[in-house]
C-alpha cells in the first residue's frame, strides 16, 4: 500500500477528483445504481465512507478496479458527487506509482483478433500507469 | 431647528467597559473629536447606554445648545434607538443622531491597539462630517384601518381569518379553487394523534361561511394589487359558479351530469362529474360546474340535465363566467400555502410510468374514506389488495445535485407522513409487511419520536439506504433496488405498492403572487420572511404578512401557529389605527427632474411615477434610493442618507494618508450586518477599512466611488446581499450592473481594476466578511508592494 | 447533404457492418458521410483527472482536422467516440487556460479554437432528418419486429453529452417506430455492458450480458440494437461464454441501429452483414421476410 496519512489521502482524492467527497449523505444510490456491486468487496458508498473515515486501506479494494466508469452512480447522486471521478483518483494514485493491473502482452492472440480495439485501448488507460 | 444653523455637535466615547477601552485609546479619541470643526462637546464615558451618560447628553444638549450629537459605541443595530429616544427627551429631532461603530467594527474585530485607534479616529471624524449635514425629519402617521385580505383559503387561510374575524375585522378570504380546505381537506388522518383531518377542519371551514366578518370569494385570483399598508386596493377576478345560494346540496344533478373528468382533488385516481363538489363537507356548500369540461358554454346549452334534476332551480347558465371585484383593504395575508413535489417531473422511480408506484399524497386519497376507493386500501393496477407495501423516503428532497430536478432542502414533514400512513396500513391490512427505506428519520415535534417508536413497535422495517430504482415485474409488482448501508449488503425486494414520500415546494403560483405584492422570496422559492429569527411572519413589506406553507414546508400544526401568528400581528398594525413611517423616503426636487422616467423604471416598489416631473408616494417608498443613484440629473434626495452626507463621509475617511485606507460600502440589511456578526465573533481582519453604511447597495451612486479615487483611496469595496436576497428585492443587481460599467471607467481613468470589487455578503455571514476584506485588502498590499507590475496590466 | 464523419477504429475493423450500413442508409437518406481526413484514435475514455491534460490531446487533435477541413460539425458512429469527443471539446469550453497550454503543447498544429459541435448519427436523424422524414422514406416497414434498444453508457451519461434523458431516454425508441417494428421497454437498456472488462475479466461481461440479453428476451424481444462496437461485442460474441455459464440461455441477436435503418429502407443486408455477427440475425430476418429485396 501507498505511504499515505489519511489527511494526505484526502486531500490527494479531492484533488485529482475535483469533487467534494466529504458532501455524501451515505444514501446508497451510488451502489445501487453499480452494475458492478456485486463483484466489489466495498460498494461504491462505502468507498466514500472509507475516504471520509481517512482509510488508506481503500486503495487495496478491488471495487476501483472494478468500476469501469459507466456513471451510473453520478448520474443519481444527489450531492453531486461525480464519483466516477473518484474511483480515477484511487486508481492513478496507485498507477502512477508503478502498480499497473494489466500486462497487454499476456492477452491471447485470439482475442487480440477479436475483441474491438477500443477494449484494449480504454483498458490500458484505466489499468497501466 | 434650522438648516442654517451653525452646527454644534457633542461626541461620546464609549468605553463599554473594557470592550473599546481594552483595545481603543478612548480619551485620545476624545481628544482628537474635540479639535474637529463644529465638535463642542467631547467626552469619553464608561457605559455610554447607560441612564446616566443619557442623562448627561439631554443636559448638554440642553446647556451647550447643541444641535447634533454623536456616540461613538456599539453597533446602531444596538443602540440607535436608545440614543434616538434620549435626543427626543432633549427636545432634539431624532434623525440629527449619528452613531460610530467603534466595537464590532473596531475593537472587536483587531488587536493591533495604535491601528484601532487610529480607525476609531476614522470612525468618529466620518460621522462628525456626516453629523454636521444631518436633517431633522418629522416622521409621517398613516391611518390604517380593519380590513384585511388573505390569499389562499387552506388551513393556514383559514385559521388567520377566522383569528382577525373573531377580533371584529373584515376578512376577505380569496381562494382560487371552488372549495375552501387547501391540502388539509384532501388528508385522511394527521400525524402524531391520528385524528381525522375532515373531522377537525371541517367546523373551521362551516365557521369561515357563515362568519358575519368573512367575505370568502372561491374560484377566484388576485390579479392586481397596489397602494400600501392602509390603502391597497386590490383586484380580484372571480370565475363563475353557475351554481347559486338556492343549492340545497341535495346531489340530484350529480348522477345525471354525463360528463366525467380525472378528479384532482383525488389526484386524478378517480373521476368526478362536471357539475361537483370536493367532499361531502366541503365548503362553500354550493355544488360547482367545471365550465371547461361542462358541455354547455356560454350562450349555447346543449345539456339541461341538471337544470331539469334541480328541484331547487340553483343551476344558472346565464351568470357572467367570470367578473372583476375591486377591494380596500389595509394589510394583506399571503396564505397560498405549498405544492407536493410532482415526481414525475424528475422520472423518479417510474412515477407516471408505473401505476403502483405512488405519492404519499396519492395515498392520502386512496385510503380517505372520501376517496375514490371509499378508503378501501387497493393498489391501482389492479384493484388487488397490497400486502408488501413499501415508503422511499426523500423522494426531491436533499437533492444538491443542480443537474437532477428535486429541491435541496429536506421538507421537515415526509418522515412523519410516511410513519403516519405506515400506521394506518397496519390498522387496515394487519399482515402486511410494510418497509420504510430512509436516510434519516427527520422525527422532531411534540409527540413525533414517541409515533416512530409506535411505528417501530408495529413491525415497520426501517431499511437504511436510499433505492436507486424501482423495476416492474410482469405482476405489476415492483422490484427495489438498493444498499442496505447499515449491512454494507445489496437488495432487491419485491413490494406489490410503492409509496413515495414527497417534500412540499413553492406553489407554482409563487412568481405570480410575488409581482403583484412586491415582497421576496429566497432561493428556495418561498416568501422571504423580514428576519428568519424575531420577525418569522412579518415581511419586508409593511403590513404584508406570511402563514402557512407559503414561508416554508409545514405541517398543519405549524401552519396554524403562523398562520395565528401573521393574523396577530396584521391585528396589532390595525388596532393602532395608525403607523409611523421611517422618515428614509426619497425626495425629488421638481425643479431638476427632467421626467426621464428611470426612477420609474427602477422602483421595486412603485413608489415613484412621473406626473409632469416624478412624484413619490412616500407610503409606499421604502427608501433604498435605487432612484437617487439611477437619477441622470441628480433630482432625488434620500432622506438621512443625501449625496452630500455620503460624500462628506468618504471626505472624512481619507483626510489621513489615504493611500492606505480602502472604503467599504455596505447595505444596512445584509452586509452592514455580516460585518457586526464579523464583530461578536471576534473575526479578526485588516484594519484598513472604512465602512460606510448605505440602506442598500442599489443606493451606490458612481459619483461615490469615484470621489474616493480622486481622493487617493488605496481601493473601493461594495459589498451587498446575495443575488436574490435583497431586502429590497433588486437592489443588489442594480448594484452589481453599476459596479460592471464603473470598472470600465475605471480602466479608462488608468485605475487598474484590482483596486474596486464588488462582493455578497449575508448578515449571517461573518466569516465571509472578514475573508473578503481581509483578501481585499491583500490584493491591494500586492499592487502597491508591484507598482511597475500594476502599470505593465494597464499597458496591456 | 454531404455531412463530415469521424469513423474510430472499430468501425475499420471488427465494426464494419456498422459503418457499411450506416454509409448505404445515409446515402438512401440523401445524405453523403463525407469521413475526416488524418483521423486519429479519439482516445476511447476521457480524462477524468484534474490534472490530466495529456489524454485530452487526442480528442482534441481531432477537432482541429475538423477545424482544418473548415467545418463546424462532426458527426460520429460510435458511441465511445461521441462521449469522448464532445466530452473534450466541452471541458477546453470550461477550462480556457488549460486550453491555452495544450494549444501550447501542439506547436505543430494551429490552435484548436473552440468551435466544432460534435453529434452522434442519432442526433442528425431526430433533429435535422427528423424521424417523420425517415418514416417518409421507411420502404419495408419492420411490422412486428421486436426490437430492444440498447443505450448502454456513453450515448446518454454524464448528462452533459447525453443526446437524450438518462433516465428514460426515448430517442431510439422513437427510431424503432418510425420504422414501423415495436420498442420492446427493459429497465437494462441504460446499464453497463462491462466495457473493456472483457480483456480481462469475461465472466464479468458474460454476467452483464446475461442479465441484459434475458431479460430483453423476458420482455418479448428478438433482436437488440446498439450503437457502440464495444457493447455490440460483448453483447453479441460474450453470447458464446454466457451459453456455457448459463443453462438454457436463448441467444439473441444483436444489430447496430444503422442496419436496422438500412433494412426498413429497402437495401440488401448482404451489403453489410458480416461473419463478424456472434449471433447470426439472417434467420430472424428471414422469419420476418425481410432478407428479401
Amino acid at each position: 500500500m501507498l505511504e499515505l496519512s489519511s489527511k494526505e489521502l484526502q486531500r490527494a482524492v479531492e484533488e485529482l477528483s475535483g469533487q467534494k467527497v466529504f458532501a455524501c449523505y451515505q444514501c446508497g444510490k451510488c451502489s445501487a445504481s453499480c452494475p458492478f456491486a456485486a463483484e466489489m468487496d466495498l460498494t461504491p458508498r462505502q468507498v466514500l465512507e472509507y475516504i471520509m473515515d481517512g482509510r488508506v486501506e481503500v486503495l487495496n479494494s478491488n471495487t476501483i478496479w472494478i468500476c469501469a466508469s459507466c456513471f451510473s452512480c453520478m448520474a443519481r447522486c444527489p450531492n453531486g458527487i461525480d464519483i466516477s471521478k473518484v474511483m480515477e483518483a484511487l486508481r492513478q494514485l496507485l498507477l502512477r506509482s508503478g502498480r499497473d493491473q494489466l500486462d497487454l502482452l499476456k492477452i491471447p492472440e485470439a482475442d487480440l483478433k477479436e475483441i474491438p480495439q477500443i477494449a484494449f485501448i480504454a483498458g490500458a488507460r484505466k489499468l497501466i500507469g | 431647528m434650522s438648516e442654517r444653523e451653525e452646527p454644534r455637535v457633542g461626541v461620546y466615547v464609549c468605553h463599554c467597559g473594557t470592550n473599546i477601552a481594552g483595545v481603543v485609546d478612548v480619551e485620545e479619541v476624545a481628544k482628537a473629536a474635540q479639535a474637529l470643526p463644529g465638535v463642542v462637546v467631547a467626552k469619553h464615558t464608561m457605559y455610554a447606554c447607560s441612564e446616566a451618560t443619557q442623562r448627561e447628553i439631554i443636559n448638554d444638549v440642553q446647556q451647550e445648545k447643541l444641535n447634533r450629537v454623536v456616540v461613538a459605541a456599539c453597533s446602531p443595530k444596538m443602540h440607535e434607538p436608545t440614543f434616538r429616544a434620549a435626543l427626543e427627551r432633549a427636545g432634539l429631532n431624532k434623525y440629527l443622531f449619528e452613531m460610530a461603530n467603534i466595537r464590532e467594527q473596531d475593537s472587536w474585530v483587531h488587536k493591533d491597539g495604535h491601528k484601532a485607534t487610529e480607525k476609531a479616529k476614522d470612525l468618529v471624524r466620518m460621522a462628525v462630517a456626516r453629523a454636521r449635514l444631518l436633517r431633522a425629519y418629522e416622521e409621517r402617521e398613516l391611518p390604517v384601518g380593519e380590513r384585511v385580505l388573505v390569499v389562499g383559503g387552506g388551513i393556514a387561510g383559514i385559521q388567520a381569518a377566522l383569528d382577525l374575524a373573531d377580533s371584529g375585522y373584515k376578512v376577505f378570504l380569496v381562494e382560487k379553487e371552488p372549495f375552501i380546505g387547501g391540502h388539509m381537506a384532501q388528508l385522511d388522518k394527521t400525524f402524531p394523534t391520528l385524528d381525522c383531518s375532515t373531522c377537525i377542519l371541517a367546523p373551521k371551514m362551516a365557521e369561515v361561511a357563515r362568519h358575519k366578518n368573512i367575505t370568502l370569494l372561491t374560484n377566484a385570483e388576485v390579479t392586481e394589487v397596489t397602494g400600501f399598508v392602509g390603502n391597497f386596493k386590490v383586484k380580484v377576478r372571480q370565475k363563475a359558479r353557475f351554481v347559486t345560494s338556492e343549492c340545497t346540496a341535495c346531489n340530484e344533478c350529480v348522477p345525471v351530469c354525463p360528463v366525467a373528468v380525472p378528479d384532482e382533488f383525488n389526484m386524478g385516481l378517480g373521476l368526478r362529474k362536471a357539475i361537483y363538489k370536493s367532499l361531502p363537507q366541503a365548503v362553500p356548500a354550493e355544488y360547482a360546474i367545471d365550465i371547461e369540461n361542462c358541455l354547455n358554454k356560454p350562450n349555447l346549452l346543449v345539456c339541461e340535465k341538471c337544470l331539469e334534476a334541480c328541484s331547487p332551480k340553483a343551476i344558472d347558465f346565464e351568470q357572467p363566467r367570470e367578473k372583476e371585484l375591486e377591494l380596500a383593504v389595509d394589510t394583506v395575508i399571503i396564505a397560498i400555502g405549498a405544492d407536493p413535489y410532482d415526481p414525475s417531473k424528475g422520472q423518479d422511480y417510474g412515477y407516471g410510468k408505473y401505476e403502483n408506484v405512488i405519492t404519499t399524497i396519492d395515498f392520502e386519497r386512496i385510503i380517505a374514506p372520501t376517496g375514490p376507493t371509499n378508503g378501501k386500501l387497493l393498489r391501482p393496477s389492479d384493484l388487488g389488495k397490497p400486502q408488501r407495501i413499501a415508503f422511499i423516503q426523500c423522494v426531491g428532497s436533499r437533492i444538491a445535485n443542480p443537474e437532477l430536478v428535486g429541491n435541496p432542502y429536506c421538507s421537515g414533514i415526509c418522515c412523519m407522513v410516511s410513519i403516519k400512513q405506515a400506521l394506518l396500513i397496519r390498522e387496515k391490512l394487519p399482515e402486511a409487511e410494510i418497509t420504510i427505506y430512509y436516510i434519516d428519520i427527520r422525527a422532531k415535534g411534540k409527540g413525533f419520536e414517541e409515533m416512530y417508536r409506535r411505528a417501530r413497535l408495529a413491525g415497520i422495517r426501517f431499511i437504511k439506504g436510499l433505492p436507486a430504482e424501482v423495476l416492474e415485474n410482469d405482476d405489476g409488482s415492483l422490484t427495489l433496488v438498493g444498499e442496505n448501508i447499515l449491512l454494507g449488503e445489496l437488495y432487491e425486494h419485491r413490494h406489490d405498492l410503492v409509496i413515495l414520500s414527497v417534500g412540499l415546494e413553492a406553489r407554482k403560483e409563487s412568481e405570480k403572487v410575488q409581482k403583484l405584492l412586491g415582497v421576496a422570496r429566497s432561493s428556495d422559492g418561498f416568501f422571504a420572511e423580514k428576519h428568519p429569527k424575531l420577525e418569522p411572519v412579518d415581511t419586508a413589506t409593511t403590513g404584508i404578512f406570511l402563514a402557512g406553507a407559503a414561508e416554508s414546508p409545514k405541517d398543519i400544526r405549524e401552519s396554524s401557529t403562523q398562520a395565528k401568528a401573521a393574523a396577530s400581528r396584521a391585528a396589532r398594525l390595525m388596532k393602532e389605527g395608525k403607523i409611523r413611517i421611517e422618515a428614509l423616503t426619497a425626495e425629488v426636487r421638481e425643479e431638476m427632474c427632467v421626467a426621464c422616467g428611470i426612477c420609474e423604471s427602477v422602483c421595486p416598489f412603485n413608489a415613484i411615477h412621473v406626473d409632469g416631473t416624478s412624484k413619490v408616494t412616500e407610503a409606499a417608498c421604502q427608501g433604498c434610493g435605487v432612484c437617487a443613484a439611477s437619477c441622470p440629473v441628480g433630482a432625488i434626495t434620500m432622506h438621512n442618507f443625501t449625496d452630500e452626507q455620503i460624500l462628506a463621509q468618504v471626505e472624512a475617511a481619507l483626510a489621513e494618508r489615504p493611500e492606505e485606507k480602502a472604503i467599504v460600502f455596505t447595505c444596512n440589511w445584509c452586509s452592514y450586518a455580516g460585518a457586526d456578526m464579523a464583530g461578536t465573533s471576534r473575526l479578526e481582519y485588516d484594519p484598513s477599512v472604512r465602512l460606510i453604511r448605505l440602506m442598500c447597495s442599489g443606493r451606490l451612486n458612481p459619483k461615490f466611488v469615484l470621489r474616493a479615487f480622486e481622493l487617493g483611496a488605496a481601493g473601493v469595496l461594495v459589498t451587498g446581499c446575495h443575488p436574490g436576497e435583497c431586502h429590497y428585492q433588486s437592489g443588489n443587481y442594480r448594484a452589481l450592473s453599476r459596479f460592471q460599467l464603473l470598472q470600465g471607467l475605471l480602466r479608462s481613468l488608468g485605475i487598474a481594476e484590482e483596486r474596486f470589487g464588488l462582493e455578497w455578503v449575508s448578515a449571517a455571514e461573518g466569516e465571509r466578511f472578514s475573508q473578503v476584506v481581509n483578501a481585499f485588502a491583500d490584493r491591494l498590499r500586492r499592487l502597491r508592494a508591484a507598482p511597475e507590475e500594476q502599470e505593465m496590466v494597464e499597458v496591456h | 447533404m454531404k455531412v463530415l464523419y469521424y469513423p474510430g477504429c472499430s468501425l475499420k475493423t471488427v465494426a464494419e457492418s456498422f459503418e457499411r450500413s450506416a454509409k448505404l442508409a445515409m446515402a438512401a437518406l440523401g445524405v453523403e458521410l463525407v469521413e475526416l481526413e488524418r483521423w486519429n484514435c479519439c482516445g476511447t475514455v476521457s480524462a477524468l483527472t484534474t490534472d490530466d491534460l495529456m489524454h485530452q490531446l487526442a480528442p482534441i487533435r481531432n477537432l482541429i482536422r475538423v477545424q482544418e477541413a473548415g467545418e463546424e460539425r462532426l458527426v460520429t458512429l460510435c458511441a465511445m467516440c461521441y462521449n469522448t469527443l464532445k466530452r473534450a471539446d466541452l471541458w477546453v469550453a470550461q477550462h480556457p487556460e488549460e486550453l491555452a497550454k495544450i494549444n501550447a503543447f501542439l506547436d505543430e498544429e494551429p490552435d484548436y479554437r473552440g468551435k466544432v459541435r460534435v453529434l452522434h448519427l442519432l442526433e442528425l436523424l431526430r433533429d435535422e432528418l427528423g424521424f417523420a422524414t425517415v418514416k417518409e422514406r421507411v420502404v419495408r416497414p419492420l411490422t412486428g419486429l421486436r426490437v430492444i434498444p440498447y443505450y448502454g453508457c456513453l450515448l446518454l451519461r454524464p448528462r452533459e453529452v447525453g443526446l437524450d434523458s438518462a433516465e428514460n431516454p426515448r430517442i431510439l425508441e422513437d427510431l424503432i417506430v418510425a420504422l414501423g417494428a415495436e420498442p420492446v421497454d427493459t429497465p437494462y437498456k441504460t446499464q453497463c455492458c462491462g466495457s473493456y472488462h472483457t480483456t480481462t475479466h469475461k465472466e464479468i461481461v458474460a454476467k452483464r450480458a446475461h442479465a441484459i440479453l434475458s431479460s430483453a428476451r423476458e420482455h418479448g424481444g428478438e433482436v437488440l440494437i446498439s450503437s457502440c462496437p464495444l457493447c455490440s461485442f460483448n453483447l453479441d460474441n460474450r453470447q458464446r461464454l454466457v451459453r456455457e455459464l448459463y443453462d438454457g440461455f436463448a441467444p439473441v441477436p444483436v444489430l447496430y441501429f444503422t442496419e436496422l435503418l438500412g433494412l426498413a429502407l429497402g437495401l440488401d443486408p448482404q451489403a453489410w452483414i458480416s461473419e463478424q455477427h456472434y449471433v447470426d440475425p439472417r434467420p430472424l430476418l428471414e422469419e420476418h421476410q425481410l432478407l428479401k429485396r
